[in-house]
């Protein structure tokens, strides 16, 4: 090729860097490693992580120890899927596009709301763009959000609004769950929308419903982030009047893999179609009348209205989206019924089991549940989860310093992939860890357990 | 000089056809439209003895179902019949050629995935204590000492999903920082050739957008640069190489002129796969850098994501960068001319940056591109990086060779670096636009360039080999471009009708965008999207 070109070396063709540009020689850059070399490194590094087939896991906080089926990532994972690239020419892209248009029609079922685009970023990037299309559509530039959304999407939140016109206005969590009246109070002419999180944050079930009331009598949108499997056994939040719907999506066919690739899915209804974010797939025809599918309403992004555009987004997680096509269609509707209702099951019992042990307790006993909840316990919740990792333990997520008010507080995560043995280890576990902190049997309060009044969440 | 071998049927053995009655050629389905009444594919373990708990005596009527959820009822065999078809009728890296001008579509080394899917990183949940993840930390710090060697910065943040989402966190990384000095600025100034992505970042970062037009040559117009720049000016973005792939040979005197006035130097990293390890975007003056680990570190596009967009600054801007940061408590190394990290040294997350602009992801970025991204690293090496850019240079250099002067290019200076855009104004007068050439490619066993970017080449066709392809493929390609240019010089109507053997035929965009229909409905069941007569779907868009 140097010949054809009348080249001798081919540092001729980098002439346009001036030589003061040149990079370093000495760069400090591992050497080139074999295959097999490559293999055993990344082998001794995984192999530093305690991962969860080693520990139980009953933590969760937006991540989920679900099932991945055999069949998803053996589909997914094909190199005609997992090498393609955006299928921005059509014609050779028909797997991806009509995999995301099934996506976004599963997605439109799981939120009761018409139109799903391809795919966001993560759950926590969603809620900024649900932000800011509510934003957008209202005119106005206050967003109510409520305490009992995770404190990393308030945080995710609280960095996308310092570019954008949004004013962030909290609304607290009372016995766990959205305060209501106290948002009624809060919304005004300049209230955008009303955000909150179903199951919220603390594992209790919010009434949507009522959340959408609140929002639409003062002529704002309500925004709802959602966990998409508890729709086997909660209503869509579209069908209760929530106007945007998104949500992480790990939890179908994606592995935790330490926060990242999932995806974040964004659904709404057709009066806020122009302002949706991102990739959407539509159906069309061919010159032969034979149905095809191609990217479409490209006008709202990057790459034709330039900073004019819905959002920035360009790459985002179509593979990821894929996954949980198949994932869904693996489940089918008495899939989602029954894993729902099974978690519900584990999770009513772990409850149970847990608030038995002597000074360990509900924290709001009698709100409603899926498949998380918190407990208050009677010692340090980091420290008894210290230990119970030396019984394979992975309890849940101690809440200083994340929840106002629940130092003492963990929140404990119960998926299919746990059994009633589980379950019973993690409860004789706890006790035990409890009695040697010298907090078991003593009631709350004991040493170690601040009951965090003035705990601010971040 | 093509010396491509050919199947028995004259078509080169490198190009990948849509042979009439193979698989991907028949049409399938949708999931739905397989659906039968209760079948399934999944099953749920036994509850054994758990007791019973119906969900109407534990959630209150307000918050139960009171509809199915219409998901499909297939089982296993056709829920794998389904997606394998629809495999089959989607082109790839692991088929064939992909010359997408600033996209980079390299191989994907196997490797790389088998190392991610490995339990110790794919079965991590982002909560887990440091102390149970040091590998996964070990990897992320080892990783960002790698890209500051390779881009001549101080620290950086994986929390970036994606290039765009890279953008947005350095522009605010950059608002934050001129307000850190009492000093906020109004205006991103960005070359008319930039990516879509940097005005509209710029825009979601809350700043006005200055465009300044290119130079004659295709470079920054020293003097459009001066003209735009001013107290008011937060940052300069651009690409280097730049979207003509040409080197910014004067980005010093931009550099100077930028940080004159007190602006910050953004490095669009989307074609940084020209210069591993030969150039390095903090000498040249740039502050804040993106990369595409998904472009240049060979992590695959996944039909469109996912990707990593991990953010290089400066030291001066390290303490704004998205909490919390890897740090290290003990000796380090990168496994590379100092050695690696010793056994005792401690990684953990600094969650207390008081001057962080705050999370961009709700966890830790990608981190499963990540763990392809490094093994990437480990894999080439110092000296494999730098091949791999003079490699990708060579290849583009030659292509554009076979291509000129059938195609001409769109701006006359040279050498290129790792892409070329070449402009069909010539085949345009023929009647056969750029559109028709891309469609006339797939009919070739080929993916097109990207078409119709940047926007000020007209008819443009931006071609980009990448490292990883051989002089057969590259002659094989340049080859069906040249039969394309003389079908138009002869006769261009059948490439109007392009392409005729993919699994559909040209589809009707304008039909697509007009009426919208963005999901199945069950028959009968009307469609309820609306659409949108304004909307025509224009034929001549940028695809990258």
């Amino acid at each position: 090729m140097l010949a054809a070109l009348g080249l001798d070396d081919v540092d001729q063709l980098f002439q346009p860097i001036p030589p003061d540009l040149r990079a370093p020689a000495d760069l400090d850059l591992p050497r080139p490693h074999a295959e097999q070399e490559v293999a055993t490194e990344l082998g001794r590094l995984a192999a530093r992580n305690r991962h969860m087939d080693e520990l139980t896991c009953f933590l969760g906080a937006g991540v989920y120890d679900h099932y991945v089926p055999a069949a998803v990532w053996y589909l997914a994972g094909r190199g005609e899927f997992a090498t393609s690239y955006t299928p921005y020419q059509p014609e050779m892209s028909q797997g991806v596009l009509q995999a995301l248009f099934e996506y976004q029609t599963l997605i439109s079922e799981l939120t009761g709301l018409e139109v799903s685009n391809a795919s966001l970023y993560d759950g926590a990037s969603a809620v900024a763009e649900a932000a800011t299309m509510a934003v957008a559509a209202t005119r106005r530039s206050e967003l109510l959000v409520s305490g009992a959304v995770a404190p990393r999407v308030r945080e995710l939140l609280d960095t996308y609004s310092q570019g954008l016109d949004i004013k962030l206005v909290e609304v607290g969590a009372l016995d766990g769950h959205t305060d209501l009246e106290e948002a009624r109070g809060k919304a005004g002419d300049q209230t955008a929308g009303l955000l909150l999180a179903q199951p919220n944050f603390l594992g209790v079930v919010e009434d949507v419903a009522a959340a959408a009331r609140v929002a639409h009598d003062a002529g704002a949108k309500l925004l709802v982030s959602f966990d998409p499997l508890s729709a086997g056994l909660l209503e869509p939040p579209g069908r209760l009047g929530a106007d945007i719907v998104v949500g992480e999506g790990q939890a179908l066919g994606n592995h935790p893999n330490f926060g990242g690739p999932a995806f974040g899915f964004l659904a709404c209804g057709p009066a806020d179609v122009r302002r949706l974010p991102g990739r959407l797939v539509g159906e069309t025809v061919d010159t032969a009348g034979k149905r095809g599918y191609v990217l479409t309403l490209q006008a709202r992004e990057q790459h034709i209205r330039r900073e004019k555009a819905t959002s920035n987004i360009c790459t985002n997680q179509t593979l990821n989206a894929i996954a949980a096509a198949v994932y869904l269609s693996w489940l089918g509707p008495a899939g989602l019924e029954e894993l729902g209702r099974l978690c519900l099951r584990l999770a009513h019992y772990a409850a149970e089991r847990l608030a038995a042990i002597p000074g360990v307790s509900l924290a709001f006993p009698g709100q409603p549940f899926v498949k998380e909840f918190v407990v208050r316990l009677p010692a340090d919740p980091a420290e008894v989860c210290r230990r119970l990792v030396g019984h394979g333990l992975l309890a849940g997520l101690p809440l200083a310093g994340l929840a106002p008010g629940l130092a003492d507080g963990l929140l404990v995560a119960v998926t299919e992939r746990r059994t009633k043995a589980d379950v019973d280890r993690l409860a004789e576990a706890m006790a035990a860890v409890l009695a040697d902190l010298g907090a078991g049997g003593e009631g709350r309060g004991g040493e170690g357990a601040g009951r965090g009044d003035g705990e601010v969440a971040p | 000089m093509t010396g491509a071998a050919t199947h028995g049927g004259g078509v080169p053995v490198e190009a990948v056809p849509w042979a009439a009655g193979t698989p991907g050629g028949a049409p399938e389905r949708l999931v739905f439209e397989r659906s039968s009444p209760g079948r399934r594919a999944s099953t749920m373990p036994d509850p054994g003895e758990l007791p019973d708990v119906p969900p109407e005596d534990v959630l209150p009527a307000w918050a139960r179902r009171t509809a199915p959820v219409r998901l499909p009822e297939v089982s296993e065999r056709d829920l794998v019949r389904h997606y394998t078809r629809l495999a089959h009728r989607n082109y790839a890296v692991d088929l064939g050629f992909y010359p997408l001008g600033s996209c980079t579509m390299k191989y994907n080394p196997k490797v790389a995935e088998v190392a991610a899917a490995l339990p110790g990183f794919a079965r991590l949940h982002p909560a887990q204590p440091a102390e149970q993840v040091q590998g996964a930390l070990e990897l992320l710090a080892r990783l960002e000492h790698a890209l500051c060697e390779l881009t001549g910065l101080a620290a950086a943040t994986f929390q970036p999903a994606a290039g765009a989402h890279g953008e947005l966190t350095g522009l605010l990384i950059i608002r934050a920082h001129h307000e850190a000095h009492n000093d906020p600025r109004r205006r991103v100034v960005i070359p008319d050739a930039a990516h879509g992505t940097n005005p509209a970042s710029v825009r979601l970062a809350g700043f006005e957008v200055t465009t300044v037009a290119s130079s004659p040559e295709g470079l920054v117009d020293l003097d459009s640069l001066e003209a735009a720049l001013g107290e008011d000016v937060a940052a300069f973005m651009i690409t280097n190489p730049n979207t003509l792939g040409l080197f910014e040979r004067n980005i010093a005197r931009v550099a100077e002129l930028v940080h004159g006035v007190g602006g910050q130097l953004y490095y669009d990293g989307a074609n940084f796969n020209a210069i591993l390890g030969k150039a390095r975007p903090g000498d040249m003056g740039f502050d804040v850098v993106h990369l595409n680990l998904h472009k240049t570190f060979a992590t695959p596009h996944g039909g469109g994501g996912p990707g990593a967009g991990p953010l290089v600054v400066a030291e001066h801007l390290a303490d704004y960068l998205p909490a919390p940061v890897v740090v290290r408590d003990g000796p380090g190394g990168s496994g590379g001319t100092q050695g690696g990290p010793p056994e005792e040294t401690r990684y953990r997350w600094d969650h207390d940056r008081p001057r962080s602009i705050g999370r961009v992801h709700g966890w830790n970025g990608n981190f499963g591109i990540l763990v392809r991204a490094f093994a990437y690293l480990l894999a080439n090496g110092g000296d494999g990086l730098r091949s791999v850019a003079e490699r990708a240079v060579l290849n583009a250099n030659y292509l554009l060779h076979r291509l000129e002067p059938t195609y001409q290019l769109g701006y006359p200076s040279r050498p290129v670096m790792h892409e070329f855009v070449l402009s069909a104004r010539r085949q345009k007068g023929q009647g056969a636009r750029g559109l028709d050439i891309a469609k006339g490619l797939i009919d070739r066993g080929f993916h097109p360039p990207t078409v119709y970017f940047p926007l000020i080449v007209e008819e443009a066709l931006m071609v980009e080999p990448t490292e990883t392809e051989s002089v057969e493929t590259l002659d094989a390609f340049a080859d069906a471009m040249l039969e394309i240019a003389a079908q138009a010089e002869a006769d261009p109507h059948p490439l109007h009708r392009a392409p005729v053997t993919a699994p559909v035929g040209r589809l009707d965009e304008a039909r697509a965008a007009r009426t919208l229909v963005a999901r199945w409905h069950p028959p009968a069941e009307p469609d309820q999207a609306g659409s949108d007569p304004a909307d025509q779907g224009p034929a001549d868009k940028p695809t990258t």
